[in-house]
């Protein structure tokens, strides 16, 4: 367990190393933000003095060891278009994302989790059918398709909820935060079912899976045989046992829901980590490209590691698998 | 028992294997309505140039009076009949659904048979030599299937830049792994097979055992992925390029349609990204179809 864990922490270690070699180098090897910071009337001297105030005439490996040397202490430059610390802006818009992540992360398990297990209960019955083929629809439909259904319905026909923006927030601990006003919900609902929607598809698709395999199990026949309640076979013996995949898979979609918010933020407007992302990819604002996808990756490296040795930890025999 | 090469060198002449999947293929009448779905898409997406009332990028056909007319309109200069209104430039949305359409097929077809072309040789090399090579080449596979596929193709363009080429690029480095892990899985079971020993023992050569004995008795699952990922690569490219950082204004696919459309949806006019949106939708379901049918009738399981 020991030697896996070390293992697993180098080989994180490596994986950052080299995405990060990867971004930078890829990131620096394209475009010129001068031509995009200064009017197009300035002279050479004055783009001269723009390059090195930036740091950009020095040779692409000596700015990689600034960079890497910089960020080992949380400072990944400042971004080119507004002079912020490019990790500050980052810092600044995920109260913004977190919130909408375990919004639709807590939705898709509310809803997920019952109708995968009706689904696996009565595999045959016409209602598990509808649930499968809509959660093959949550999944292989666009993101950004479902939100713009959703804002066709809610925001333009029937105008009960806001398409944009995110809601009046309140203060707490010094991160705002939407979930404590009306209008915050009012503004947080759309996103966070577009988002929660095809995790929801997912979820239902594994607790599915879970159940029809620990249904022919031996302990519950055994409880069955026993005469006990099947509302308590369910919510004991079967209820536990599917924990262990579906707390498994959440976690890994946790991550991913954090990547695919991107999406989802840019067609609501929501002012979290992917809306600035993408609006720096399109103003090549470098800093800001580099200092997210690092942070994204570091947090998704940090993640596996976590759900890996968690999931070890609560099923032993897969600690088993790990050791040959 | 009989391995996949017996099945395919003595069934009976009167029914070949290609035969009998189409026919148990034919069965399915969920199955046979996703296809129809995805010819009625593709084919007019294909013959576009040559069938579409109008060429939306041709600037001197367009009669800029005629922007934003709904579904139905006739346009007075150009005589063309609106059947699913215009866009903001006064272009038809019809035959710009069909060009965005033969572009999001375009993208989607390439970079999924590229993947599939690069996943498999990868697989099969590693289930094939074993060791550290394929000890390596999982480890990568492993690692890069724990980033969102979102994330790596936006890696990948925030680098490249904007262009199909590019997006095309973008997207075989997001599917590839899928490819190599399902080539691999099949073939460590294959390669114990009487068939590839046999191959060894006549001591042919790496390259003819993998490409001609392994890769044909593999291909079942890995074409089933290739249908079900044909649907995930236009979903991602529609992603794409409707975040902005896709296809290049010149060549709009689906996914840019749909983004420009998307301003004018709130004000009503909703059919500039509606319609676009429901060709994308059609084209994913009908490929889904397909795909999941395909699975049951390509599982060895299943076939008696």
């Amino acid at each position: 367990m020991p030697v896996f864990i070390i293992n697993r922490l180098l080989q994180a270690i490596g994986v950052i190393l080299v995405m990060s070699v990867l971004v930078f180098v890829g990131l620096y090897l394209i475009g010129d933000p001068t031509s995009m910071l200064v009017s197009p009337e300035a002279t050479e001297i004055e783009r001269q003095a723009l390059r090195k105030a930036l740091g950009l005439d020095q040779s692409i490996w000596i700015q990689y060891l600034t960079f890497l040397g910089n960020a080992a202490h949380g400072d990944f430059g400042r971004s080119f278009l507004t002079g912020q610390p490019a990790l500050q802006l980052i810092v600044e818009r995920m109260p913004a994302t977190v919130e909408l992540v375990v919004v639709a992360m807590t939705f898709a398990l509310v809803v997920g989790v019952p109708l995968g297990i009706l689904a696996g209960l009565r595999p045959k019955a016409p209602s598990s059918k509808a649930i499968m083929t809509g959660s093959i629809l949550g999944f292989s439909l666009p993101n950004f398709w479902i939100g713009l259904m959703l804002i066709m319905l809610f925001a333009v026909y029937l105008g009960v909820l806001p398409a944009s923006a995110r809601g009046e927030t309140v203060n707490i601990g010094g991160v705002a935060l939407s979930i404590f006003t009306l209008d915050g919900w009012q503004h947080l609902a759309l996103p966070a079912l577009t988002l929660g929607m095809a995790k929801a598809a997912l979820i239902i698709r594994v607790t599915r899976a879970a159940t029809r395999e620990v249904l022919p199990m031996d302990y519950i026949k055994f409880a069955r045989a026993k005469g006990l309640r099947p509302s308590r076979i369910l919510k004991v013996h079967l209820l536990k046992n599917i924990l262990i995949p579906i707390v498994t898979v959440a976690g890994l979609e946790f991550g991913q829901a954090i990547a695919f918010a991107v999406v989802t933020e840019s067609v609501f407007s929501w002012p979290g980590m992917g809306k600035l992302l993408i609006d720096s990819i399109i103003t090549l604002d470098r800093p800001v490209v580099v200092a997210y996808l690092i942070m994204m990756v570091f947090f998704l490296v940090i993640l596996n590691l976590v759900i890996d040795i968690l999931y070890i930890a609560i099923d032993p025999s897969a600690g088993e698998k790990v050791r040959d | 028992m009989s391995t996949p090469m017996t099945v395919s060198s003595t069934a009976p002449a009167e029914e070949s294997p290609f035969r009998r999947l189409l026919m148990q293929f034919a069965e399915n009448r969920l199955a046979l309505v996703g296809l129809a779905l995805l010819l009625l898409l593709a084919v007019p997406a294909i013959l576009a140039p040559w069938i579409a009332p109008q060429n939306p990028y041709d600037i001197g056909s367009l009669d800029i009076l005629d922007s934003q007319m709904p579904p139905g309109s006739m346009g007075e200069m150009t005589g063309i009949t609106y059947w699913l209104g215009t866009d903001s430039q006064a272009r038809d949305v019809l035959s710009a659904v069909l060009f965005g359409m033969r572009t999001s097929l375009l993208v989607a077809f390439v970079s999924v048979s590229a993947s599939l072309l690069i996943g498999a040789t990868v697989g099969l090399c590693a289930a094939y030599f074993g060791g550290w090579l394929d000890a390596l080449l999982m480890r990568i596979v492993d690692i890069q299937l724990s980033f969102p596929a979102i994330l790596v193709a936006l890696i990948m363009l925030s680098i490249l830049g904007q262009g199909l080429d590019k997006v095309i690029i973008a997207l075989i480095v997001v599917q590839w792994a899928y490819f190599a892990r399902t080539a691999r899985g099949t073939a460590l079971v294959e390669r114990n097979r009487e068939y590839i020993l046999a191959a060894r023992c006549l001591s042919l050569g790496w390259r003819r055992i993998i490409f001609r004995h392994l890769l044909p008795n593999c291909l079942p699952p890995l074409i089933v992925i290739a249908t079900i990922d044909l649907a995930h690569a236009i979903a991602l490219e529609a992603t794409l390029s409707f975040l902005g950082v896709g296809v290049p204004v010149t060549q709009p696919s689906l996914g840019m349609l749909i983004a420009n459309g998307f301003e004018f949806m709130l004000s009503g006019h909703y059919w500039i990204s509606v319609f676009p949106g429901v060709a994308l939708a059609l084209a994913i379901i009908g490929i889904n179809l397909v795909g999941d049918h395909l699975r049951d009738v390509l599982n060895p399981r299943n076939a008696q």
